[in-house]
């Protein structure tokens, strides 16, 4: 028999209704536009850098193309992404492998959760990720 | 002088009846509130007062059953267990689980949760099969066992964490917390020998490694289960089992029966009351 239910999966909406939810859902939809943003970043940088097989020519018309303000505060915001993605990184690899989210235990209330015992990292790691963003930010402003 | 009139909210309630609505649509209902009363108390006022085909699923009123998982105001939550006032709201805004398909109302269709959790074989796996047809005794477990799985083993199948894990929203073939985090409960137990089993089902791309710690599962669950850190855990195991550092031990024996202790004033077993055979 067909069902008459009808869909209700959040989809994509499901990322980002984090209004009343927790921190580490903000860290789970940044890591992964991020991580987008870099492949997409990846894709372009071998397909400019790729123009040098075709000559000199070829090369400085793909360099200029690239070499507008918007461009500059893309590769900024790039390296911010880097910077997040790869410090957050880390803290998903120890966490996903078992490790800074405590043993199983008694659940009694108010409970403890192993996002509560992790929260420490994950501010640190926002901090970290911002003061290399910040340094980088610097480093972008003095070069230019 | 405190206001003495009884103070009222707004119930948005999420109504669907198949086969006449296109989609899904909100109800308002003004509806008293009294001392200690709870969302789902607040649906039965609904129903009796305005809203008579008013679907939803609850049975045990206490927080054990968990049949009466709702949406409420934003968040996956039990009906029983959640107080109007905490909610502090003038409009308390209830619809069914995202992330489920809806059958009418707030009834969700948890079918696709149930099939993946009995994928996962949720029970003792074993080779002796006759002590768990006909036990003489119980398996051996110490109480430092006990507290590797016990944790997992409050889980109630209400489907709140179903409904607010992002991965799920977005992926409809990833197993979700409440078929993992009970496959860890499984896994982790000392009387158990599915380990190899569930890695089968458990090692392609819909299992855990679908899981990167949004963390929402553990924020929502009204037992304090925390699947979050069950699937955490259950990576590390397959992963140490990949690299053959898992301890591996067989499942736990048949205890002994007790020896050298006084049995004076203990009265015998009653006579079975289930016939032999």
């Amino acid at each position: 028999m067909a069902s008459r239910a009808h869909p209700n999966r959040l989809g994509i909406r499901g990322w980002v209704g984090g209004g009343r939810w927790g921190f580490e859902r903000y860290l789970y939809t940044l890591h992964r536009i991020t991580g987008l943003g870099l492949l997409a970043y990846f894709l372009m940088h071998i397909f400019v850098t790729s123009t040098r097989v075709l000559g000199p020519a070829s090369w400085k018309q793909a360099m200029d193309a690239v070499s507008g303000p918007l461009f500059a505060v893309g590769e900024y915001l790039v390296f911010a992404a880097f910077a997040f993605h790869a410090v957050n990184g880390v803290r998903l690899a120890l966490i996903e492998h078992g490790f800074l989210i405590g043993p199983p235990i008694e659940p009694i209330y108010p409970y403890a959760t192993s996002v509560g015992r992790q929260r420490p990292l994950a501010v640190a790691v926002m901090i970290v990720a911002g003061v290399i963003a910040l340094w980088g930010g610097l480093d972008f402003l003095t070069l230019r | 002088m405190a206001d003495a009139r009884p103070r009222t909210v707004t119930f948005r309630v999420r109504r669907f009846e198949p086969g006449r609505d296109e989609r899904p649509r909100w109800e308002d209902h003004r509806v008293e509130v009294t001392p200690g009363m709870t969302v789902l108390d607040g649906l039965w006022k609904v129903k009796e007062q305005s809203a008579p085909s008013l679907a939803w699923r609850s049975s045990c009123r206490m927080g054990i059953c968990g049949s009466c998982g709702m949406l409420i105001d934003g968040r996956p939550r039990l009906a029983c267990n959640t107080q109007v006032a905490e909610l502090g709201s003038e409009v308390v805004a209830v619809g069914p689980l995202p992330n489920f398909d809806i059958v009418k109302d707030l009834v969700p269709d948890l079918r696709p949760m149930f099939e993946t959790h009995r994928d996962l074989r949720p029970y003792l796996l074993r080779d002796d099969t006759e002590e768990q047809d006909d036990p003489t005794r119980e398996y051996w477990q110490s109480p430092h066992e006990l507290e590797e799985y016990l944790q997992f083993s409050y889980c109630i199948k209400c489907g709140c964490c179903m409904a607010a894990c992002p991965t799920v929203a977005t992926d409809p073939h990833y197993a979700g917390p409440m078929p993992l985090a009970q496959a860890q409960r499984y896994d982790s137990d000392s009387r158990d020998a599915g380990f190899g089993e569930r890695r089968e089902v458990l090692s392609g791309g819909d299992g855990p490694w679908r899981c990167h710690f949004a963390g929402e599962c553990s924020q929502v669950c009204p037992k304090g289960v925390d699947p979050a850190k069950a699937i955490q855990l259950m990576k590390r195991d397959l992963v140490f089992d990949l690299l053959r550092l898992r301890r591996r031990k067989p499942p736990a024996a048949v205890a002994e029966a007790p020896h050298g202790l006084p049995r004076e004033g203990i009265p015998p077993a009653p006579p079975r009351t289930v016939p032999e055979g």
